[in-house]
Protein backbone atom coordinates (compact mmCIF):
# COMPACT_ATOMS: atom_id res chain seq x y z
CA UNK A 1 0.00 0.00 0.00
CA UNK A 2 1.02 3.57 -0.96
CA UNK A 3 0.91 6.12 1.94
CA UNK A 4 -0.11 9.75 0.59
CA UNK A 5 0.01 12.68 2.66
CA UNK A 6 -2.53 15.77 1.49
CA UNK A 7 -2.76 18.93 3.11
CA UNK A 8 -5.67 20.19 5.87
CA UNK A 9 -7.91 21.61 2.56
CA UNK A 10 -7.56 18.66 0.76
CA UNK A 11 -8.05 16.50 3.89
CA UNK A 12 -11.43 18.33 4.74
CA UNK A 13 -12.58 18.02 1.53
CA UNK A 14 -12.03 14.53 0.98
CA UNK A 15 -12.84 13.65 5.04
CA UNK A 16 -10.02 11.70 5.83
CA UNK A 17 -7.19 12.08 8.03
CA UNK A 18 -3.50 12.47 7.42
CA UNK A 19 -2.81 9.80 5.51
CA UNK A 20 -4.50 7.91 3.09
CA UNK A 21 -3.25 4.21 1.72
CA UNK A 22 -3.67 3.43 -2.04
CA UNK A 23 -3.04 -0.15 -3.52
CA UNK A 24 -1.88 0.70 -7.09
CA UNK A 25 -1.14 -2.27 -9.75
CA UNK A 26 1.95 -2.35 -11.97
CA UNK A 27 4.74 -0.34 -11.39
CA UNK A 28 3.31 3.00 -9.23
CA UNK A 29 3.70 6.32 -11.03
CA UNK A 30 2.87 10.03 -9.93
CA UNK A 31 0.17 9.77 -12.78
CA UNK A 32 -1.16 6.54 -11.25
CA UNK A 33 -1.24 7.07 -8.00
CA UNK A 34 -3.20 10.57 -9.02
CA UNK A 35 -5.47 8.60 -10.57
CA UNK A 36 -5.58 5.97 -8.25
CA UNK A 37 -6.21 8.99 -5.24
CA UNK A 38 -9.00 10.40 -7.22
CA UNK A 39 -10.79 7.62 -8.05
CA UNK A 40 -11.22 6.46 -4.26
CA UNK A 41 -11.78 10.46 -3.62
CA UNK A 42 -13.58 11.78 -6.75
CA UNK A 43 -13.62 14.94 -5.07
CA UNK A 44 -10.23 15.32 -5.59
CA UNK A 45 -10.44 15.55 -9.07
CA UNK A 46 -9.41 19.07 -10.28
CA UNK A 47 -7.89 19.88 -6.95
CA UNK A 48 -4.03 18.50 -7.36
CA UNK A 49 -4.15 18.25 -11.47
CA UNK A 50 -5.54 20.64 -13.75
CA UNK A 51 -8.91 18.80 -14.98
CA UNK A 52 -8.34 19.35 -18.25
CA UNK A 53 -4.64 19.16 -19.12
CA UNK A 54 -4.33 16.60 -16.04
CA UNK A 55 -0.81 18.75 -15.28
CA UNK A 56 0.14 19.50 -11.90
CA UNK A 57 -1.63 22.77 -10.45
CA UNK A 58 1.06 25.53 -10.04
CA UNK A 59 1.01 25.52 -6.11
CA UNK A 60 1.02 21.98 -5.55
CA UNK A 61 4.24 20.45 -4.83
CA UNK A 62 4.91 16.98 -4.49
CA UNK A 63 7.25 15.64 -1.89
CA UNK A 64 9.03 11.74 -0.93
CA UNK A 65 12.26 10.57 0.58
CA UNK A 66 12.92 13.94 1.51
CA UNK A 67 13.09 15.44 -1.77
CA UNK A 68 11.32 17.40 -4.33
CA UNK A 69 9.51 15.34 -7.25
CA UNK A 70 6.86 18.20 -8.44
CA UNK A 71 9.31 18.48 -11.65
CA UNK A 72 9.74 15.06 -12.35
CA UNK A 73 7.99 12.96 -15.14
CA UNK A 74 4.52 12.06 -14.28
CA UNK A 75 4.90 8.75 -15.69
CA UNK A 76 8.47 8.19 -13.42
CA UNK A 77 8.41 5.29 -11.09
CA UNK A 78 7.74 6.55 -7.62
CA UNK A 79 10.92 5.43 -5.46
CA UNK A 80 11.31 2.27 -4.26
CA UNK A 81 10.77 3.64 -0.22
CA UNK A 82 7.00 4.85 -1.00
CA UNK A 83 6.20 2.06 -3.28
CA UNK A 84 6.90 -0.50 -0.07
CA UNK A 85 4.78 1.96 1.94
CA UNK A 86 8.02 3.06 3.97
CA UNK A 87 8.11 6.79 2.78
CA UNK A 88 4.69 8.19 2.15
CA UNK A 89 4.08 10.19 -0.75
CA UNK A 90 3.35 14.10 0.59
CA UNK A 91 0.74 16.24 -1.34
CA UNK A 92 1.77 19.75 -0.76
CA UNK A 93 0.14 23.09 -0.84
CA UNK A 94 3.20 25.60 -1.53
CA UNK A 95 3.67 28.15 1.14
CA UNK A 96 2.65 31.62 -1.36
CA UNK A 97 0.95 34.12 -0.39
CA UNK A 98 1.94 35.42 2.58
CA UNK B 1 -43.18 35.59 5.71
CA UNK B 2 -41.23 33.63 8.52
CA UNK B 3 -37.62 35.10 8.22
CA UNK B 4 -34.37 35.54 6.51
CA UNK B 5 -31.46 33.99 5.71
CA UNK B 6 -28.40 36.00 4.60
CA UNK B 7 -25.58 34.24 2.82
CA UNK B 8 -22.24 35.74 2.32
CA UNK B 9 -19.31 34.77 0.79
CA UNK B 10 -15.57 35.85 2.19
CA UNK B 11 -12.10 35.97 1.21
CA UNK B 12 -11.74 32.94 4.06
CA UNK B 13 -15.26 30.82 4.19
CA UNK B 14 -18.74 31.22 3.93
CA UNK B 15 -21.47 32.45 6.35
CA UNK B 16 -25.15 31.99 7.23
CA UNK B 17 -26.57 34.71 9.17
CA UNK B 18 -30.77 33.68 9.95
CA UNK B 19 -33.15 36.40 11.97
CA UNK B 20 -36.81 36.01 12.53
CA UNK B 21 -39.24 38.61 10.17
CA UNK B 22 -38.37 40.98 12.66
CA UNK B 23 -34.71 41.38 11.74
CA UNK B 24 -33.78 42.69 15.61
CA UNK B 25 -31.83 39.18 16.90
CA UNK B 26 -29.48 37.12 14.31
CA UNK B 27 -27.58 33.99 14.71
CA UNK B 28 -24.03 33.49 12.31
CA UNK B 29 -23.20 30.31 11.23
CA UNK B 30 -20.01 29.50 10.00
CA UNK B 31 -17.78 29.64 8.51
CA UNK B 32 -18.08 26.95 5.99
CA UNK B 33 -15.60 26.03 3.98
CA UNK B 34 -12.78 27.98 6.26
CA UNK B 35 -9.76 29.33 4.38
CA UNK B 36 -11.60 29.31 0.64
CA UNK B 37 -12.11 31.64 -0.78
CA UNK B 38 -16.28 32.00 -1.36
CA UNK B 39 -16.94 33.89 -4.27
CA UNK B 40 -20.85 33.25 -4.16
CA UNK B 41 -23.52 31.77 -1.95
CA UNK B 42 -26.73 32.33 -3.71
CA UNK B 43 -30.25 30.27 -2.94
CA UNK B 44 -32.86 28.66 -5.47
CA UNK B 45 -35.83 31.15 -6.13
CA UNK B 46 -38.06 27.30 -6.17
CA UNK B 47 -36.47 25.98 -3.14
CA UNK B 48 -35.35 28.33 -0.48
CA UNK B 49 -33.62 25.21 1.21
CA UNK B 50 -31.05 24.53 -2.28
CA UNK B 51 -28.38 26.63 -2.21
CA UNK B 52 -25.05 27.06 -4.38
CA UNK B 53 -21.12 27.97 -3.14
CA UNK B 54 -18.90 28.95 -5.14
CA UNK B 55 -15.38 27.88 -3.38
CA UNK B 56 -12.17 28.38 -4.78
CA UNK B 57 -8.12 28.97 -3.78
CA UNK B 58 -5.65 29.26 -5.87
CA UNK B 59 -3.53 26.28 -4.75
CA UNK B 60 -6.31 23.72 -5.59
CA UNK B 61 -9.13 25.39 -8.04
CA UNK B 62 -12.69 25.88 -8.37
CA UNK B 63 -15.38 23.29 -6.60
CA UNK B 64 -19.16 24.17 -6.49
CA UNK B 65 -20.98 23.44 -3.32
CA UNK B 66 -24.28 22.29 -2.81
CA UNK B 67 -26.77 22.29 0.48
CA UNK B 68 -30.16 21.09 0.44
CA UNK B 69 -30.76 22.01 3.93
CA UNK B 70 -30.13 25.57 3.93
CA UNK B 71 -27.08 25.48 3.99
CA UNK B 72 -26.38 23.46 7.39
CA UNK B 73 -24.93 20.79 5.19
CA UNK B 74 -22.76 20.88 2.10
CA UNK B 75 -22.14 18.61 -0.50
CA UNK B 76 -19.28 18.99 -3.32
CA UNK B 77 -21.15 18.79 -6.75
CA UNK B 78 -19.02 19.39 -10.06
CA UNK B 79 -16.01 21.67 -10.63
CA UNK B 80 -15.22 20.80 -14.35
CA UNK B 81 -15.45 24.52 -16.21
CA UNK B 82 -14.11 23.53 -19.45
CA UNK B 83 -14.63 26.08 -22.36
CA UNK B 84 -16.79 24.81 -25.27
CA UNK B 85 -13.98 23.90 -28.56
CA UNK B 86 -10.67 25.41 -28.80
CA UNK B 87 -10.96 28.59 -26.34
CA UNK B 88 -8.49 31.02 -28.45
CA UNK B 89 -7.51 34.35 -27.07
CA UNK B 90 -9.02 37.53 -25.62
CA UNK B 91 -6.50 40.75 -25.01
CA UNK B 92 -4.17 40.54 -21.90
CA UNK B 93 -3.62 44.06 -20.03
CA UNK B 94 -0.85 45.06 -22.52
CA UNK B 95 -2.83 44.42 -25.78
CA UNK B 96 -1.27 40.88 -26.98
CA UNK B 97 -3.55 38.23 -27.46
CA UNK B 98 -3.65 36.08 -24.09
CA UNK B 99 -5.30 32.68 -24.08
CA UNK B 100 -8.63 31.74 -22.26
CA UNK B 101 -7.92 30.32 -19.21
CA UNK B 102 -10.80 29.47 -16.50
CA UNK B 103 -10.10 31.43 -12.92
CA UNK B 104 -12.52 30.52 -11.13
CA UNK B 105 -16.63 31.15 -10.51
CA UNK B 106 -17.62 34.77 -9.44
CA UNK B 107 -21.27 34.31 -10.02
CA UNK B 108 -23.68 31.72 -9.39
CA UNK B 109 -27.46 32.92 -11.00
CA UNK B 110 -30.27 29.80 -10.05
CA UNK B 111 -33.04 28.80 -12.53
CA UNK B 112 -36.45 31.16 -11.42
CA UNK B 113 -38.58 27.67 -12.02
CA UNK B 114 -36.20 24.74 -11.67
CA UNK B 115 -33.80 24.24 -8.53
CA UNK B 116 -31.44 21.96 -10.44
CA UNK B 117 -30.91 24.13 -13.10
CA UNK B 118 -27.96 27.30 -12.25
CA UNK B 119 -25.92 29.28 -14.82
CA UNK B 120 -22.58 30.66 -13.94
CA UNK B 121 -20.27 33.35 -14.68
CA UNK B 122 -17.13 32.49 -15.02
CA UNK B 123 -13.65 34.01 -15.35
CA UNK B 124 -11.70 34.62 -17.99
CA UNK B 125 -15.26 35.64 -18.81
CA UNK B 126 -17.67 33.13 -20.09
CA UNK B 127 -20.98 32.02 -18.89
CA UNK B 128 -22.09 28.01 -17.76
CA UNK B 129 -25.12 26.18 -17.16
CA UNK B 130 -25.91 23.02 -14.98
CA UNK B 131 -29.07 21.68 -15.29
CA UNK B 132 -28.37 18.50 -12.96
CA UNK B 133 -27.98 20.48 -9.72
CA UNK B 134 -24.15 21.52 -10.55
CA UNK B 135 -22.82 17.97 -11.22
CA UNK B 136 -21.75 18.91 -14.97
CA UNK B 137 -21.90 22.03 -16.60
CA UNK B 138 -21.86 23.22 -20.07
CA UNK B 139 -20.50 26.24 -22.06
CA UNK B 140 -22.66 28.35 -23.41
CA UNK B 141 -20.09 29.27 -26.22
CA UNK B 142 -22.35 31.76 -27.88
CA UNK B 143 -21.06 34.82 -26.03
CA UNK B 144 -17.57 34.42 -26.44
CA UNK B 145 -18.12 33.79 -29.97
CA UNK B 146 -20.64 36.43 -31.15
CA UNK B 147 -17.72 38.15 -32.48
CA UNK B 148 -16.03 40.83 -29.86
CA UNK B 149 -14.48 38.34 -27.31
CA UNK B 150 -11.31 38.37 -28.77
CA UNK B 151 -10.66 42.21 -28.15
CA UNK B 152 -12.46 41.88 -24.36
CA UNK B 153 -9.43 42.95 -21.78
CA UNK B 154 -9.37 42.39 -18.29
CA UNK B 155 -10.06 44.63 -15.39
CA UNK B 156 -8.32 44.88 -12.71
CA UNK B 157 -9.83 42.20 -10.65
CA UNK B 158 -9.53 40.06 -13.54
CA UNK B 159 -11.76 39.37 -16.49
CA UNK B 160 -14.62 38.18 -14.62
CA UNK B 161 -18.40 37.35 -15.95
CA UNK B 162 -19.45 38.80 -12.50
CA UNK B 163 -23.89 39.56 -13.37
CA UNK B 164 -26.21 37.70 -14.37
CA UNK B 165 -29.75 38.93 -14.43
CA UNK B 166 -32.51 36.40 -16.05
CA UNK B 167 -35.86 38.33 -16.99
CA UNK B 168 -38.31 37.07 -14.71
CA UNK B 169 -41.11 38.18 -17.39
CA UNK B 170 -39.18 35.77 -20.17
CA UNK B 171 -36.70 33.38 -19.02
CA UNK B 172 -35.06 33.07 -22.43
CA UNK B 173 -33.79 36.75 -22.10
CA UNK B 174 -30.56 36.98 -19.91
CA UNK B 175 -28.54 39.95 -19.33
CA UNK B 176 -24.18 39.27 -18.41
CA UNK B 177 -21.60 41.90 -17.55
CA UNK B 178 -18.01 41.34 -17.61
CA UNK B 179 -15.30 43.75 -16.69
CA UNK B 180 -13.99 44.90 -18.68
CA UNK B 181 -15.78 44.26 -21.43
CA UNK B 182 -19.36 45.36 -21.06
CA UNK B 183 -23.10 44.20 -21.00
CA UNK B 184 -24.09 41.68 -23.15
CA UNK B 185 -28.49 40.18 -24.09
CA UNK B 186 -29.42 36.87 -25.38
CA UNK B 187 -33.42 36.66 -25.90
CA UNK B 188 -32.73 33.31 -27.01
CA UNK B 189 -31.85 31.17 -23.52
CA UNK B 190 -27.83 31.84 -24.14
CA UNK B 191 -27.59 30.59 -27.75
CA UNK B 192 -27.00 33.67 -28.99
CA UNK B 193 -25.37 36.94 -27.49
CA UNK B 194 -25.27 40.79 -28.34
CA UNK B 195 -23.66 43.75 -27.19
CA UNK B 196 -25.48 46.21 -25.13
CA UNK B 197 -23.46 49.01 -24.38
CA UNK B 198 -24.93 52.23 -26.75
CA UNK B 199 -24.03 55.47 -24.51
CA UNK B 200 -21.87 54.16 -22.25
CA UNK B 201 -18.74 56.22 -22.38
CA UNK B 202 -15.75 55.44 -20.90
CA UNK B 203 -12.63 57.96 -21.08
CA UNK B 204 -9.85 55.14 -20.22
CA UNK B 205 -10.08 53.68 -23.33
CA UNK B 206 -9.21 54.88 -26.78
CA UNK B 207 -12.57 54.87 -28.67
CA UNK B 208 -14.75 56.58 -25.90
CA UNK B 209 -18.16 54.86 -27.44
CA UNK B 210 -16.68 51.48 -28.33
CA UNK B 211 -19.04 48.82 -28.93
CA UNK B 212 -17.08 47.14 -25.79
CA UNK B 213 -14.35 47.49 -23.80
CA UNK B 214 -16.53 49.13 -20.58
CA UNK B 215 -15.91 47.63 -17.27
CA UNK B 216 -19.63 47.80 -15.92
CA UNK B 217 -19.13 46.59 -12.12
CA UNK B 218 -22.77 45.60 -11.69
CA UNK B 219 -26.21 45.54 -12.80
CA UNK B 220 -29.70 45.45 -10.99
CA UNK B 221 -32.66 44.80 -12.22
CA UNK B 222 -36.57 45.21 -10.44
CA UNK B 223 -38.53 42.43 -11.38
CA UNK B 224 -41.52 44.40 -12.24
CA UNK B 225 -39.74 46.27 -14.73
CA UNK B 226 -37.07 44.28 -16.78
CA UNK B 227 -36.89 46.87 -19.42
CA UNK B 228 -35.35 49.10 -17.04
CA UNK B 229 -31.43 48.16 -15.62
CA UNK B 230 -29.50 50.05 -13.36
CA UNK B 231 -25.41 49.86 -13.82
CA UNK B 232 -22.51 50.88 -11.44
CA UNK B 233 -20.01 51.17 -14.32
CA UNK B 234 -16.46 51.93 -13.34
CA UNK B 235 -17.42 55.76 -12.82
CA UNK B 236 -20.86 56.29 -13.45
CA UNK B 237 -24.48 55.28 -12.71
CA UNK B 238 -26.23 54.25 -16.03
CA UNK B 239 -29.80 53.18 -16.51
CA UNK B 240 -31.69 51.56 -19.36
CA UNK B 241 -35.30 51.85 -20.22
CA UNK B 242 -35.06 49.57 -23.01
CA UNK B 243 -33.49 46.83 -21.77
CA UNK B 244 -30.03 47.97 -22.58
CA UNK B 245 -30.86 49.30 -26.33
CA UNK B 246 -29.10 52.73 -24.70
CA UNK B 247 -28.11 54.07 -21.70
CA UNK B 248 -28.15 57.27 -20.09
CA UNK B 249 -25.92 58.79 -16.92
CA UNK B 250 -28.14 59.31 -13.51
CA UNK B 251 -24.97 59.65 -11.52
CA UNK B 252 -26.65 63.57 -10.67
CA UNK B 253 -25.63 64.93 -7.28
CA UNK B 254 -23.66 62.06 -5.67
CA UNK B 255 -20.20 62.96 -4.30
CA UNK B 256 -18.50 60.55 -6.52
CA UNK B 257 -20.00 58.22 -8.97
CA UNK B 258 -17.06 54.94 -8.80
CA UNK B 259 -18.31 52.27 -6.97
CA UNK B 260 -19.43 48.60 -7.40
CA UNK B 261 -22.82 47.97 -5.96
CA UNK B 262 -25.97 48.88 -6.98
CA UNK B 263 -29.47 47.51 -6.17
CA UNK B 264 -33.27 48.28 -6.09
CA UNK B 265 -35.96 48.21 -3.89
CA UNK B 266 -37.95 45.42 -3.61
CA UNK B 267 -41.46 46.99 -3.75
CA UNK B 268 -40.60 50.27 -5.28
CA UNK B 269 -38.52 50.10 -8.94
CA UNK B 270 -37.51 53.78 -9.24
CA UNK B 271 -35.94 53.39 -5.20
CA UNK B 272 -31.86 52.75 -6.04
CA UNK B 273 -29.02 52.09 -3.63
CA UNK B 274 -25.17 52.37 -4.05
CA UNK B 275 -22.51 52.97 -2.50
CA UNK B 276 -19.88 55.79 -3.76
CA UNK B 277 -16.25 55.19 -3.85
CA UNK B 278 -13.71 57.71 -3.25
CA UNK B 279 -12.16 56.67 -6.99
CA UNK B 280 -10.65 53.40 -8.77
CA UNK B 281 -7.35 54.25 -7.14
CA UNK B 282 -8.15 54.87 -3.79
CA UNK B 283 -10.94 52.13 -3.15
CA UNK B 284 -12.31 53.47 -0.05
CA UNK B 285 -15.15 56.35 0.75
CA UNK B 286 -14.70 59.58 0.69
CA UNK B 287 -13.70 61.47 4.00
CA UNK B 288 -13.64 58.22 5.95
CA UNK B 289 -17.25 58.42 5.26
CA UNK B 290 -19.40 55.07 4.95
CA UNK B 291 -22.49 56.01 3.10
CA UNK B 292 -25.02 54.75 0.94
CA UNK B 293 -27.34 56.45 -1.21
CA UNK B 294 -30.57 56.10 -2.21
CA UNK B 295 -32.46 57.83 -4.71
CA UNK B 296 -36.64 57.75 -5.11
CA UNK B 297 -36.55 58.96 -8.73
CA UNK B 298 -34.50 56.06 -10.33
CA UNK B 299 -31.27 58.19 -10.20
CA UNK B 300 -30.12 61.63 -10.93
CA UNK B 301 -31.41 62.96 -6.65
CA UNK B 302 -29.44 60.86 -4.48
CA UNK B 303 -29.75 60.89 -0.40
CA UNK B 304 -26.79 60.31 1.74
CA UNK B 305 -27.65 57.82 3.78
CA UNK B 306 -25.85 57.79 7.40
CA UNK B 307 -27.44 56.52 10.06
CA UNK B 308 -25.46 53.55 11.97
CA UNK B 309 -22.74 53.71 9.69
CA UNK B 310 -19.50 54.90 10.52
CA UNK B 311 -19.05 58.64 9.67
CA UNK B 312 -14.68 59.21 10.18
CA UNK B 313 -12.08 56.98 9.33
CA UNK B 314 -13.88 54.10 7.69
CA UNK B 315 -11.35 53.27 4.85
CA UNK B 316 -13.37 50.12 3.62
CA UNK B 317 -15.01 48.79 0.27
CA UNK B 318 -18.01 47.69 -0.71
CA UNK B 319 -17.80 45.03 -3.80
CA UNK B 320 -19.43 44.13 -6.70
CA UNK B 321 -21.44 41.47 -5.22
CA UNK B 322 -22.04 42.34 -1.55
CA UNK B 323 -25.41 44.28 -1.63
CA UNK B 324 -29.25 42.77 -1.47
CA UNK B 325 -32.20 43.27 0.05
CA UNK B 326 -35.04 41.41 0.90
CA UNK B 327 -38.90 41.59 0.32
CA UNK B 328 -40.62 41.86 3.74
CA UNK B 329 -43.07 44.51 3.77
CA UNK B 330 -40.39 47.00 5.38
CA UNK B 331 -37.72 46.31 2.70
CA UNK B 332 -34.17 45.54 4.42
CA UNK B 333 -30.88 46.20 2.75
CA UNK B 334 -27.74 44.56 3.04
CA UNK B 335 -24.09 44.86 2.30
CA UNK B 336 -21.20 43.79 3.27
CA UNK B 337 -17.49 45.45 3.42
CA UNK B 338 -13.57 44.40 2.93
CA UNK B 339 -13.42 45.14 6.87
CA UNK B 340 -15.73 41.76 7.49
CA UNK B 341 -18.68 44.01 8.29
CA UNK B 342 -22.16 43.31 7.32
CA UNK B 343 -24.34 45.97 7.96
CA UNK B 344 -28.52 45.78 7.68
CA UNK B 345 -31.04 48.12 7.30
CA UNK B 346 -34.79 47.16 8.13
CA UNK B 347 -36.42 50.39 6.80
CA UNK B 348 -35.26 50.75 3.45
CA UNK B 349 -31.99 52.28 4.52
CA UNK B 350 -33.27 55.07 7.01
CA UNK B 351 -30.82 53.16 9.91
CA UNK B 352 -28.26 50.20 10.07
CA UNK B 353 -27.26 47.99 12.47
CA UNK B 354 -24.08 46.11 11.72
CA UNK B 355 -25.12 42.32 11.93
CA UNK B 356 -21.61 41.29 12.88
CA UNK B 357 -18.56 43.17 12.74
CA UNK B 358 -15.35 40.82 11.97
CA UNK B 359 -15.46 38.76 9.40
CA UNK B 360 -12.92 37.77 6.58
CA UNK B 361 -13.20 40.43 3.81
CA UNK B 362 -16.74 40.26 2.62
CA UNK B 363 -16.88 38.99 -0.91
CA UNK B 364 -20.90 38.83 -1.67
CA UNK B 365 -24.26 39.18 0.02
CA UNK B 366 -27.43 37.52 -0.90
CA UNK B 367 -30.64 37.38 0.76
CA UNK B 368 -33.55 35.16 0.71
CA UNK B 369 -36.80 35.71 2.64
CA UNK B 370 -38.12 32.36 3.47
CA UNK B 371 -42.01 31.81 3.52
Amino acid sequence: MIRVVLPAHLRMLAQVGLEVELEVTGSPTQRSLLDALEAAYPVLQGTIRDPVRQTRRAFVRFFACEDDLSHESPDAPLPDAVVSGVEPFFVIGAMAGG
Amino acid sequence: MSGVRVLVGTRKGAFVLTSDGRREAWDINGPFFGGWEIYHVKGSPVDPNRLYASQSTGWFGQLIQRSDDGGKTWEPVGNQFQYDGVPGTHQWYDGTPHPWEFARVWHLEPSLSDPDTILAGVEDAGIFRSTDGGKSWQELPGLRGHGTGQSWQPGAGGMCLHTIIVDPSDPDRVFVAISAAGVFRTDDSGETWCPKNRGLRSGAIPDEDAEVGHCVHRLAMHPSRPNVLYMQKHWDIMRTDNAGESWEEVSGNLPTDFGFVIDVHAHEPETIYVVPIKSDSEHFPPDGKLRVYRSRTGGNEWEALTNGLPQRDCYVNVLRDAMAVDSMDDCGVYFGTTGGQVYASANAGNSWVPLVRDLPAVLSVEVQTLP
